[in-house]
Parts: C-alpha cells; structure tokens; sequence
C-alpha cells in the first residue's frame, strides 16, 4: 500500500512541475523560433539552436514598441536592489528606535508606520501621481523606488527580533562599553542576518516585479523596466514579434528565480515566519 | 511586549526613524489625505472651479450599476482565484509532504515559481491561450470550440482566473508545506493506527490542524486577487473586452489615470482602503492564531 502511495504522491508533484515548467520551456523555445512560424502558431517543444542570437538582438535593439533590454535590465536591476537594500536600512533603522529607545511620540510613529500596511498604491493611484508630480518627481529614478522602500512589514519583522535579543547580550554590551550604534553594527545586525537575508529575496522580487508604480510615475522610455518593456511590446498586435517577446519573458525571468535559487533556505524560513 | 533594557536619549531614536517616518508621511499619509479629501470634492469639466460636495460623489458610485457590476465582478474573481490556487497548492503540498524520494528537487520545482511577475506570467499564458499563437488556444479553434478571449467576455474572465491564480501557487504552497511540517507526526501516526485511512485522515486530523493557515492564506489570497493581480489583467485583457474583466482596482485605473475623472475615482480609491483595512485586520487575527497554534 505505502508504494501506492508514493505513486500518487510522485505524479501529482511532476504535474504540477510541469505545470510551471511547462510554459517556460514553451518561451524559451518559441524564443528561438522565425516570428512569422510563431504567428502561424507552429511552436514546437525543440528549440533552434540557430536561434539563440535572438537574445543578443533582443538586448542590443529591444524590440517594436520598446527600446533594448540591456538597458531594461540595468534599469530593473537598480530599482530591485535600491528598494531591497533601501527597505532593509530604514526598517532596521526604525525598529532599532523603536525597540531599544524610549522617546516622545514613540507609539504614534510606531502606529504612523504600521498603518501604511493599509495603503498599497493600487487603491491610491490618482493622489499619489499628484504627490509625485507637486514633488517633480516623476519620470527620476528616486520617483521609481523612493516610495516603495518604506515598510511597515520589515519594520514589524525587525522591531520582533530585536525584542527576542535577550537582556544579557545587550547588557554584556553596554558593560563593555558598547554605544549604540556599535550595539547595532557589532551585535544586532549580525544577529539579524538570516532575517536580512530573507527579506532582501523577497524584496527583490517585490522590486523587480513592479508593474503598477513605474507605469504610473515613469513615461520616459529611458526609464523602462523590463517588466513595463515586455507588456508594451505586446501592446500592439498587429507588429508583435513574439520571438522577441518570449525572449524578453525569459530573461525578465532569469535574475528573481536566481535569486529565490540562491538563498532559498533563508527565503522560505523567512517568508513563513514574518509573513511577507 | 516592550524590552525592559533600553539605550538613554532621544535625539539618535529620533534621527534612526526619521527617513522611515518621511517616506510613510510624504508617501503614504499625503496621498491617502487627499484621496480622501478629494473624494468629497466635484471639479468642472475644465478642472477649474472645484465646490465641496460632500458625499455626494460615494452616492453616485454606489447608484452607478457599473460600479456595483464591477463589484460583483471583483468577488467572483477574487473567490475563483483564491479557491483554485489554495485547491491545487494543497494537492501539491500534501504529496511534497509525504517522505518519497526526490522530495527536495520537487520542493525547488514548486518554490521557484515565487519569482515570476505578474506581466510574465501573463505573456507566459498567451503563449498556451492566444487564439492564433497559443498552443491550447489554437487547438480549441481547431476542434470546433470557438475560443477567442479577446472577443468573447466569458473566456476573457477564465483566463485571468486562470493566469492570477497560477501566478499564486507557489506562495500558497510554501505555507501550506511549512503548516504541514509543523505538524506532529505522532498524531498523524496515531490516526493512522487508530484505521484512519487516506482522505478521511486528511479531513479528520490533519486539515483541522492546518486550518490556521489555511484561513490565513484564503485572506492573504483574496487580498492578493483583489489588488495584485492589475499587472496579469492589464497586460492579458486590459480590462476588456467591454468591462467584462475590468475588476476594481482596474476601473479606478480607467476610470482617475485615463479618463481624469478625479472625484469618482478618489471616491473608488476610499472604497478600497476600506476594503484592504478589513482585509490587513483579517489577516492579523488569523495571523495571532496561526503563531498562537505553533
């Protein structure tokens, strides 16, 4: 009986392997292929070896409706690192203050922070755009990521494991002189690094995978990311060049799963334990 | 829930907080105050005399059937994509559960999908849909089925569920398999002792013990359908054809960024802050419990 089992177990977790696999390989491959055969819908499950120069095309010239990927890619790969890193510094910050301090208002500000939980920007769309343009800060780089970096998520994660620092390391600390920023540098932030690590995956991905914020804040082609770059390139029907679009999908997809690859221990432990 | 030993002084908290504090106000706090204010004022047509109206502009949203089709439209999608996506990451966590071989190459399998965006996932799912290039697509026109999801409103609406829903199963999955191993196996052993066979186990001892996570993950999923998904239904359909997949944070799109009608769509944006705060209270409760459970 128990083979049976793993029988079942075996061809229910291949399905849904290739339930994701699947359409990826379907990209790559169609990335390789003539654009007209894509149109007359002969995609195939062997990829054209000959093919492949499409990717050096696609990051050199882009694509109808969009400019290269190269630059696409650059711009994508500086948004995802500043909100990550960005997020990471002032959370930490703010939950160090919070945590280790005792100062004026300090529950309003932990309140004024928690609360933006509340406020993601698909349901404030209009007056944000305002805000951004009365600060001129639409179509600028610290337009696209300044934003986002705030966090009432990592905030909270930090500020919980900063509480859990049991009171003998932190007076250990203080009886050798430690002040509080060597406090931080020296104990804290080390032992927080499995939770940095953690969060700086998820929000990367976060980061990279924007599509709402930049559409809105970013008008100029030469702030594209490659997420904004794909979808303008299949806005147009009639000229779309699917073999290029594929190949953008690919490598729009490349850089987060690597990362999520990579570190994917700390990921999961981190995502299941702080939420998000 | 504070800490007993702190640091002395004021100035360097002050300092510490201070860039959080001012992206959350500038970022955050303005722009919901205006919403709000704004959602209570009617402009001219020319945008230049403004009079305060009070709430004049959620009474005509909410007489405007449009609006309520939208709403109606938003809770179906939102329950079709939170059922499907939690319906087969809890297959798939269930088996990856089980000690088989292969375990952790299925795991990596399932978890990097985590990373797709929601534009890829959507070009991803043209591939396998599109009427002329999709390779399901194609072959529906070719038995006879008359497939077009960008003519006939119905399609469009699957394939958004379809492509939302599977753009969620990995986070789904992650939990779900985390629930699962914190689960103690001497009480699953003891069903199984006890002659608890198959599903019946599952629905008896185990999906009772996983059930702080599962309400966990179905308000944290609607809450992704209801909001995150603009991306896959922008780039799939555009909200279209007509308004058959044009869910609530599309129209308020459409409706303030498109067609500049700023009252109305402020008043949509209130709307929906009201429905992710009872939503973010939700998923606290469930939140607390789940932790209160381990």
């Amino acid at each position: 009986m128990k083979g049976r089992i793993d029988w079942s177990a075996h061809v229910v977790l291949c399905l849904g392997a290739v339930l994701f696999l699947l359409p990826l390989w379907l990209a790559f491959v169609g990335s390789t292929l003539d654009s007209s055969a894509i149109d007359r819908g002969e995609l195939s499950l062997v990829p054209r070896l000959s093919g492949l120069s499409v990717y050096a095309t696609v990051l050199r010239e882009g694509a109808p409706g969009a400019g290269p990927v190269g630059h696409m890619l650059l711009v994508s790969f500086g948004m995802a690192m500043t909100v990550a890193i960005g997020k990471i510094v002032i959370s930490v910050l703010s939950a160090y203050a919070v945590a280790f301090f005792r100062f004026p208002l300090r529950i309003t500000v932990f309140w004024i922070i928690f609360i933006t939980l509340m406020l993601p920007v698909q349901v404030r769309i209009v007056p944000t755009f305002d805000v951004m343009a009365s600060l001129d800060l639409i179509n600028t780089f610290p337009g696209l990521t300044v934003p986002l970096i705030a966090s009432a998520t990592a905030t909270l994660l930090f500020r919980q494991t900063f509480l859990a620092i049991p009171d003998e390391l932190f007076e250990a600390a203080r009886m050798d002189g430690a002040g509080p920023l060597r406090f931080l540098r020296d104990i804290l932030l080390p032992v927080s690094a499995a939770n940095i690590a953690a969060l700086f995956v998820i929000q990367f991905v976060y980061g990279w995978n924007q599509y709402l914020w930049p559409l809105l804040v970013a008008t100029d082609p030469h702030l594209d990311t490659i997420v904004i770059g794909i979808v303008k390139m299949i806005g147009n029907e009639t000229q779309t060049e699917w073999n290029r679009v594929m190949a953008t999908a690919v490598l729009a997809l490349l850089p987060p799963v690597g990362v999520v690859m990579l570190m994917q221990r700390w990921f999961v432990k981190g995502l299941t334990e702080g939420d998000k | 829930m504070d800490r007993r030993t702190i640091f002395r002084g004021w100035l360097l908290p002050v300092i510490l907080v201070l860039p959080q504090l001012a992206v959350t106000l500038v970022f955050f706090w303005w722009p919901a105050g205006q919403a709000i204010w704004s959602s209570a004022i009617r402009a001219d047509p020319f945008g230049i005399n403004t009079e305060f109206v009070g709430l004049e502009n959620f009474r005509d949203l909410f007489a405007d059937p449009l609006y309520m089709d939208s709403i109606v439209r938003t809770v179906f999608f939102c329950t079709a994509v939170a059922a499907l996506s939690i319906g087969v990451a809890m297959l798939l966590a269930v088996a990856a559960d089980r000690e088989i071989r292969f375990r952790s190459a299925y795991r990596v399998l399932l978890i990097w999908p985590y990373a797709i965006a929601p534009t890829v996932a959507a070009v991803l799912w043209i591939l396998l849909l599109h009427p002329q290039i999709g390779v399901v697509g194609r072959w529906f026109n070719r038995i006879g089925f008359n497939w077009d999801y960008k003519l006939n409103g119905y399609q469009a609406m699957t394939v958004i569920v379809l492509a939302s829903a599977w753009n969620q199963i990995s986070y789904n999955f992650i939990f779900l398999l985390a629930g699962l191993q914190s689960i103690s196996r001497s009480v699953v052993e003891a069903a199984r002792m006890d002659g608890a066979k198959g599903f019946f186990r599952f629905r008896t001892v185990t999906l009772p013990l996983l059930m702080p996570t599962v309400f966990f993950l179905l308000v944290a999923n609607l809450t992704y359908a209801a909001f995150d998904t603009f991306a896959t239904i922008w780039a799939l359909t555009g909200g279209g054809p007509g308004k058959a997949t044009e869910i609530m944070v599309i129209k308020v799109y459409r409706d303030g960024i498109m067609n500049q009608d700023i009252g109305s769509s402020s008043a949509q944006s209130v709307v929906l802050m009201a429905g992710v705060i009872f939503l973010t209270a939700l998923q606290f409760r469930f939140l607390g419990r789940k932790s209160g459970a381990t």
